[in-house]
């Protein structure tokens, strides 16, 4: 714990960092914009059924966002028309220019992999992905994308992942959180078999919306909790790929925690490791302690960063964590929005800044 | 316990296990219509499963009664054990009613289990209190229930579950707390609960220990429903007792609950302050497990995180062993001051426990 440290620094002491964002969306502006990439079968599905996932609304969500465009800044609407993300040359002077990202990786989050038709969730996100290289990658040299896989479908994720492996600008495969099983089941090994053989790390992030309500004690009520506990459901998640050995099983296998908030995992691993140490007869597949999986493994993005009442707190936090865990992220162009000059409410140390804004995103995505 | 060091005063244990020895013990409290229910059915017992009964944290070393029964279910054994040590200690029943889906059978039980109580744990040891086992799927009899034992001096908490069909901040649950306000009792939500919900949010895991774990993330999202529904807005007298949550996950719950609720308060006009607030007025937890770091330097930090050591209530989790002893994990690396309050101070002020007279409170006639 650091005693008496700035709170907010002004900002004109502030030196520029170079700042790799690990969480910018780029959004399909309508399902018109999809069709030239979708084969006339599934064209035509479009026209016949369209979406179906897993709620029964025709469009929004049962837990109404803050504002319109799945969340949006109000300004983040592009004068072009057209939603939010949408417009590259607006992301570039509200994002890119304006804050001198070095390099943004995208997560589309259209949603293709929640469809309740496998090959269809499979079709759209090869369109996604072939829209993505045309219209974003291959436009800007900033720009990294995810790949866009039907994960309820492991064996559609890997042929999806394997023909994308040699196109530039992938760095990543992209699962939502909110799955229909937890990710450590067999159904998604064959997603991480192709990831590790690619050595492609696997992102997921928050979003999504399954059968499975996001409490374990049911639906909530308010956009308010689905969001908080979006929490849960990566911890979950964490919870699963450790003890079902996916670390074992897949050595090489990286994944990126993105948009999931990152203070609950120190305390989480607490609890694992000495679980762990009561119930290892359990799991003889694992060799280590769950901690120690977490951070061969994993890595976390800083948006939307928790705000302790005293803000030092913050510091105490990196510190347990270890400050090559996290790696920066705006979120843009999303409600919660955090600003590099101002997510942080303490000043960090310079190395821990380096390492936070750029040098662990480098590392792992090997930019 | 453990060979821990005795300590300076007697604690009140604020979770410790009474186990229902066999179902045939409920008979004289049902019924002709559900004894018959039971025994024609072949209904042989509704203890829980998740105490797998090979798994270390089942049963402490030496807990297991020479007479067979399930750990937790001798009082003689509870007494040599437990009560020696201790001031009070608060029984938690987790016999599972809660997972009946018939709504009379289950209030019938837990009118049963209840009355069994009574006659089988607190009409014998003046050490003891209980909580009181309700029919929770249907709030309604389980304020009814609540009303039954509400005035008995032995009941000073009312058990809830940790896992629901829905999330306990819900409307639909508000005459539980009506009836548990009226009675000054404290809500206690327990590690537990009813499956019908996968026990993941995210799906169904494949090991004990993936359950055990996600419990927490239970408590979690239970507590961020209470504070949004405004329950403790609608009830300020109300008090909850997270019992087996865990404990240190709580600063990283309210760091991010409290951000999101400024930018998404409008949705919840009713929740006029920030939730960390609500929390530490309304909120307990108790010690054991504490899911701590291992260092004192690391204990100070997360006391410090809490942001007060009134939040905290002695336990043992007796008879059951999922983690370290709660002297070793918390404990010894608090002041005396912040050891007193845990052990006591803190509970005396939550429970209905009646007058202490002495710095001990030996003189209280319990």
């Amino acid at each position: 714990m650091v005693e008496g440290v700035a709170e907010r620094a002004p900002e004109r002491t502030r030196r520029r960092t170079t700042i790799i964002d690990c969480d910018v969306h780029n959004s399909v502006p309508s399902d018109a914009a999809l069709r030239p990439y979708l084969p006339a079968r599934w064209r035509r599905y479009l026209d016949l059924v369209g979406h179906k996932g897993y709620h029964s609304l025709e469009r929004g969500y049962a837990y109404p966002k803050i504002s319109p465009g799945g969340g949006a800044r109000v300004d983040a609407w592009p004068p072009s028309g057209g939603v939010p993300g949408s417009d590259l040359d607006f992301m570039r002077e509200q994002l890119l220019d304006n804050y001198g990202i070095e390099i943004a990786v995208l997560n589309c989050l259209y949603r293709a992999g929640e469809q309740l038709n496998d090959e269809y969730a499979d079709a759209l996100a090869t369109a996604i992905n072939d829209w993505q290289v045309e219209e974003w990658t291959g436009r800007d040299s900033r720009l990294r994308a995810s790949m866009v896989v039907p994960y309820e479908a492991g064996d559609l994720a890997a042929k999806e992942i394997e023909r994308l492996a040699g196109t530039p600008g992938f760095v990543q495969v992209l699962v939502l959180p909110r799955t229909r099983e937890p990710l450590g089941r067999r159904r998604y090994w064959p997603l991480y078999e192709a990831a590790e053989h690619y050595g492609i790390p696997v992102g997921i992030h928050f979003a999504g919306l399954t059968g499975n309500p996001i409490t374990s004690s049911g639906w909530p009520s308010y956009y308010l909790e689905d969001h908080t506990v979006m929490a849960q459901a990566f911890q979950s998640q964490v919870i699963s790929l450790i003890f079902e050995g996916v670390f074992e099983r897949f050595p090489r296998l990286r994944v990126a925690l993105v948009e999931g908030g990152f203070a609950w995992m120190v305390p989480l691993l607490w609890r694992l490791d000495d679980l762990y140490e009561r119930l290892h007869e359990e799991v003889p597949h694992l060799r280590r302690r769950p901690s120690e999986y977490v951070r061969e493994h994993m890595r976390m993005t800083t948006q939307p960063m928790e705000e302790p009442e005293r803000p030092h707190h913050l510091l105490d936090l990196i510190e347990q964590l270890g400050p090559e865990m996290l790696m920066f992220s705006t979120d843009y162009p999303h409600w919660d929005f955090d600003d590099p000059n101002r997510a942080f409410q303490v000043r960090l140390p310079e190395e821990v800044k380096s390492k936070v804004f750029h040098e662990n995103a480098r590392g792992f995505y090997g930019f | 316990m453990n060979g821990a060091p005795a300590p300076p005063i007697r604690p009140i244990d604020c979770d410790v296990h009474n186990a229902v020895p066999s179902i045939e013990v409920l008979y004289p409290y049902l019924e002709d219509h559900w004894r018959d229910y039971l025994v024609e059915r072949g209904v042989t017992s509704l203890e829980p499963n998740y105490y797998p009964r090979g798994l270390p944290i089942s049963c402490l070393p030496g807990a297991r009664p020479s007479s067979g029964g399930p750990p937790g279910s001798d009082l003689d054994l509870l007494r040599e054990q437990v009560l020696g040590g201790v001031r009070y200690a608060i029984l938690n029943c987790l016999y599972s009613i809660q997972s009946i889906h018939n709504e009379d059978w289950a209030a019938a039980m837990a009118t049963a289990l209840n009355q069994w109580q009574v006659e089988h744990w607190l009409d014998l040891d003046d050490r003891l209190r209980a909580s009181i086992v309700v029919p929770v799927r249907s709030p309604g009899r389980a304020a009814e229930e609540i009303e039954r034992w509400g005035d008995h001096p032995g009941f000073v908490q009312v058990l809830l579950l940790a896992r629901s069909s829905t999330p306990y901040g819900k409307r639909h649950h508000w005459p539980i707390y009506a009836a548990a306000v009226r009675h000054r009792l404290p809500v206690g939500i327990h590690a537990g609960g009813v499956t019908e919900n996968p026990i993941l949010p995210v799906g169904w895991p494949s090991h004990y220990v993936e359950d055990y774990a996600g419990a927490a993330q239970v408590f979690q999202t239970q507590l961020v429903s209470l504070v949004c529904e405004g329950v403790f807005g609608k009830f300020p007298e109300l008090r909850v007792v997270l019992t087996e949550s865990g404990v240190t996950w709580l600063p990283a719950l309210l760091w991010r609950l409290d951000k999101n609720w400024k930018g998404l308060r409008s949705e919840v006009p009713w929740v006029d302050r920030p939730p960390s607030e609500i929390v530490r007025e309304h909120v307990r937890l108790t010690v054991q497990p504490f899911d701590g770091p291992r260092t004192a330097e690391g204990v100070r930090r997360v006391m410090d995180h809490l942001g007060s050591d009134e939040l905290l209530l002695f336990s043992s989790d007796y008879p059951h062993w999922h983690a370290r002893d709660p002297y070793e994990s918390c404990l010894r690396h608090l002041s005396a001051e912040s050891q007193r309050r845990v052990l006591r101070e803190n509970s005396l002020a939550t429970y209905r426990l009646g007058p202490e007279t002495g710095p001990d409170g030996d003189g209280e006639h319990g």
